[in-house]
């Protein structure tokens, strides 16, 4: 179950897998034949093994702004890269699309395979591949709790990454969303954009209580900066305008092609947009608020 | 300076050198965090706890009934409250004193991983108390490359050919060994497969395993023989069809079992059977009840009077032969002993199978409605018949550097197991110790919790074991006394799971 470097490998049960190192947490589900099954998850555990060393040998960098981090080497650290790439105008290090940028690359040797439909789920980044005719049921929770509705996602939709950011996930926010679920073409860039639209779900209030990063976890590469630890209950109004301003940062992101649909939530009000608002092809079912 | 010092439920060991400020570096994985006190890595898996690290990971812990063990009776007037371990608060003068705090849990192997190869002590290490005396469970997940099942499937048809390869996904996963008593054996998995064939064959064996000791079902393709599904616990399913009972004994067997029910209502009995057909008046029982000779003489070899071998290839018909008209198997009628009107009654061993018929004129077998007082005998055949089931034994060499996970001097452990000092448990389940040298452990799988198994790509099998004894005798044999922890550490460090105890598994603190 364990290997010599701590990796560790599971079956889940009959069609899932569980690959685990460090930080790094991935449940994998692959169809077809089941021995092209067999074969994807040998191949993609044959990738995941040194994947976790590599990142930490280049963690200065990819803890350092996108711009100073171009000079990276390693596949993971580059799909990082190329992911934040487009938000270098403000603050971001590589590591806001780790998760995602991992997801893609391990399924990238589940695709290599030839399964005939697959994802990897990295703590919720999820990288998808679809063969013509497939479809995958994503579902959104509301504040990591209540199932708020549900994206179908299929083979002919550009959507092959979802990603989603907030406050109370493991990783940090400034904002105040309690989640942004993003579409995007692969997981790093969703996991990149989901991180800049929930840092823009944010308006100043007494009920916000927000801490340099610093002093919650060690190494963060958010450093000094305030980050989110508690959202009080808000007015309907700051509620609303805390929206409108992630909803225009997602609304960015759509018009320059970098996402194909966001979901953003906030205290039982949610802004979808794109491919998942009501009229997009992969609609978020059940989400009657918007 | 920072003190450090590693947490035993930790498998690593916490850098010492001084980090300032009461850090630590978790050295779990390459991220090599530097944890504050009260903050947890990258992972959120490991933790700085009061300088210690501190594992969250979950772990499986059962808990057997507090108070005596006797099982909650499911009325509503006995004050309980829903809880089936909890003893029943009506009749709570009759519950003896609570066990101490603790002596009702016990840590399984099941979540705990391993430290493989096993340099490093085992996962877990846990003190505890049991009526007074201090004992201790070393729990730990262990990769087996050899390992086995060993597998009895209840059924007298004919599954194939001795030494026959048993084949999963066309590859070769295990072989056709013994019949026993009413019982086809299997033997699957084993390193030759797993490690000694193709990658392929490696892959589908170690994907049968894992399905076998989680009590999923497999079917098997048997060279020369029958498609079989097996699944512990449940009846086997013979070339699509589920079976039913466990044959109430040989052709033989049954002769003498029913013997002196048939007296006075039949004259002549054959029990058709695969192994040894039985023939009533001729067999020993018959002639103790002073029984004519009817004439009836059947096809196959004589063992001893009145029990033949190979009345019939091995099949799917009558009794695991291939009958299905069961007057095929009579050689002759001899007409200077039988005589018309002569009631003669075939039957298989499971009695889901009997013809009636009677000698006409010309001494020929007529169909012939049966009695009632045979029928209630060949139904009580089927009564004594327990129902047909799949048995799954996991068997696994734990002698290995596992050992070294317990203790520092490996024969110790050997040697306190064999002399009964140290009790073996796979997931709580009792385990056979197999004579003779290594620690060659054999446990049903289900008395196990479910998903107890796990795999490595290798391929290889893990599977949870624990070493419980004596904590004087742990000293004594060289145990990494310094990674003890108690139980209350465990439940307070270790992210965990408490399921109920499989009541029909001995308590292992004994």
């Amino acid at each position: 179950m364990k290997t010599m470097n701590g990796a560790i490998f599971a079956q889940l049960d009959r069609d899932r897998v569980h690959f685990q190192h460090g930080p790094i947490d991935l449940i994998i589900e692959a169809r077809g034949k089941p021995a092209t099954v067999r074969a994807a998850y040998a191949l993609a555990w044959e990738r995941f093994q040194g994947l976790l060393e590599g990142l930490v040998a280049e963690l200065a960098l990819l803890r350092s702004p996108v711009q100073q981090a171009q000079a990276v080497n390693g596949p993971v650290a580059r799909r990082m890269v190329n992911a934040c790439w487009p938000y270098r105008d403000v603050f971001i290090t590589p590591m806001a699309a780790v998760a995602g940028a991992v997801a893609d690359e391990v399924l990238g040797a589940l695709v290599l395979a030839g399964v005939d439909k697959a994802y990897v789920n990295n703590g919720g980044d999820i990288a998808l591949h679809l063969t013509a005719g497939e479809t995958f049921r994503v579902g959104v929770v509301e504040g990591l709790v209540r199932l708020a509705g549900d994206i179908n996602v299929s083979a002919d939709l550009p959507v092959r990454g979802v990603a989603t950011s907030g406050w109370r996930g493991r990783s940090f926010s400034l904002g105040i969303a309690d989640s942004v679920t993003v579409l995007a073409a692969n997981a790093a860039a969703a996991d990149a954009a989901a991180t800049i639209i929930a840092n823009a779900v944010n308006i100043d209030d007494a009920a916000i209580e927000r801490r340099p990063a610093s002093t919650i976890k060690d190494d963060s590469d958010l450093g000094e900066r305030l980050v989110t630890v508690a959202v009080g209950r808000l007015s309907m109004q700051k509620v609303q305008a805390a929206l409108a301003r992630g909803g225009a940062e997602a609304q960015r992101l759509l018009d320059a092609g970098l996402i194909c649909g966001a979901a953003l939530l906030l205290q039982g009000e949610a802004k979808v947009l794109g491919l998942a608002a009501p009229a997009g092809s992969a609609r978020i079912n059940q989400l009657e608020y918007a | 300076m920072a003190t450090t010092h590693a947490d035993p439920a930790a498998d690593v060991v916490p850098d010492t050198t001084d980090q300032g400020g009461g850090k630590i570096v978790c050295n779990a994985c390459p991220v090599l965090c530097n944890i504050t006190e009260g903050r947890s890595g990258a992972c959120d898996r490991y933790a700085n706890v009061s300088g210690v690290l501190t594992r969250v990971d979950p772990l499986l812990l059962m808990q057997r009934p507090a108070g005596d063990a006797r099982l909650v009776r499911f009325s509503s007037d006995t004050g309980w409250n829903g809880n089936p371990v909890a003893p029943f608060q009506a009749d709570a003068a009759a519950v003896p004193a609570r066990r101490g705090e603790g002596e009702d849990l016990f840590v399984s192997g099941v979540g705990s991983g391993t430290t493989y190869p096993d340099y490093k002590p085992a996962p877990f290490i846990v003190s505890s108390r049991h009526e007074g005396v201090d004992m201790v469970t070393v729990v730990t997940e262990g990769i087996f490359s050899y390992c086995s099942f060993k597998i009895k499937i209840d059924t007298d048809r004919y599954l194939g050919p001795e030494q026959s390869s048993v084949r999963v996904d066309g590859e070769v996963v295990g072989h056709v060994t013994t019949i026993e008593y009413g019982s086809q054996m299997l033997s699957i998995g084993g390193v030759h497969h797993l490690t000694g064939g193709s990658k392929k064959e490696g892959r589908v064996t170690c994907d049968v395993m894992m399905a076998l000791g989680n009590k999923q079902p497999v079917e098997f393709d048997i060279e020369g023989g029958a498609k079989v599904v097996v699944q512990a616990g449940r009846a086997p399913i013979i070339n699509g069809v589920e079976e039913q009972r466990m044959r109430v004994g040989c052709g033989s067997a049954t002769i003498g079992i029913f013997a002196k029910q048939w007296e006075g209502h039949v004259d002549e009995v054959v029990v058709v059977d695969d192994h040894i057909t039985g023939v009533l008046s001729e067999h020993q029982a018959g002639k103790f009840l002073d029984m004519r000779d009817g004439g009836i003489k059947v096809i196959g070899r004589k063992s001893t009077p009145g029990r033949y071998f190979q009345v019939a290839n091995p099949g799917a018909g009558w009794g695991g032969t291939d009958i299905t008209d069961p007057l095929k198997i009579i050689k002759a009628i001899d007409p200077k002993k039988a005589w018309p009107g002569e009631r003669i009654l075939f039957v298989s061993t499971t009695g889901e199978d009997w013809a009636y018929f009677i000698l006409d004129d010309k001494l020929q077998p007529q169909p012939a409605p049966v009695p009632a007082a045979i029928k209630k005998v060949v139904d009580r055949i089927g009564e004594n018949c327990e129902p047909a089931l799949c048995t799954v034994l996991f068997m696994g060499g734990a002698g290995g550097s596992l050992r070294a996970g317990v203790t520092e001097n490996p024969i110790a452990l050997t040697r306190s197991i064999k002399e009964a000092l140290v009790q073996v448990t796979c997931g709580g389940a009792p385990a056979y110790i197999w004579p003779g040298g290594g620690i060659m452990v054999m446990t049903d799988v289900m008395k196990m919790p479910d998903a107890a198994f796990g795999w490595v790509p290798t391929p290889a099998i893990v599977a949870p074991v624990e070493f419980s004894m004596k904590l004087a005798d742990y000293e004594k044999l060289g145990g990494h006394m310094d990674r003890v922890q108690t139980l209350q550490q465990v439940l307070a460090t270790a992210k965990h799971t408490i399921v109920g105890w499989e009541p029909s598994n001995p308590w292992p603190m004994v």
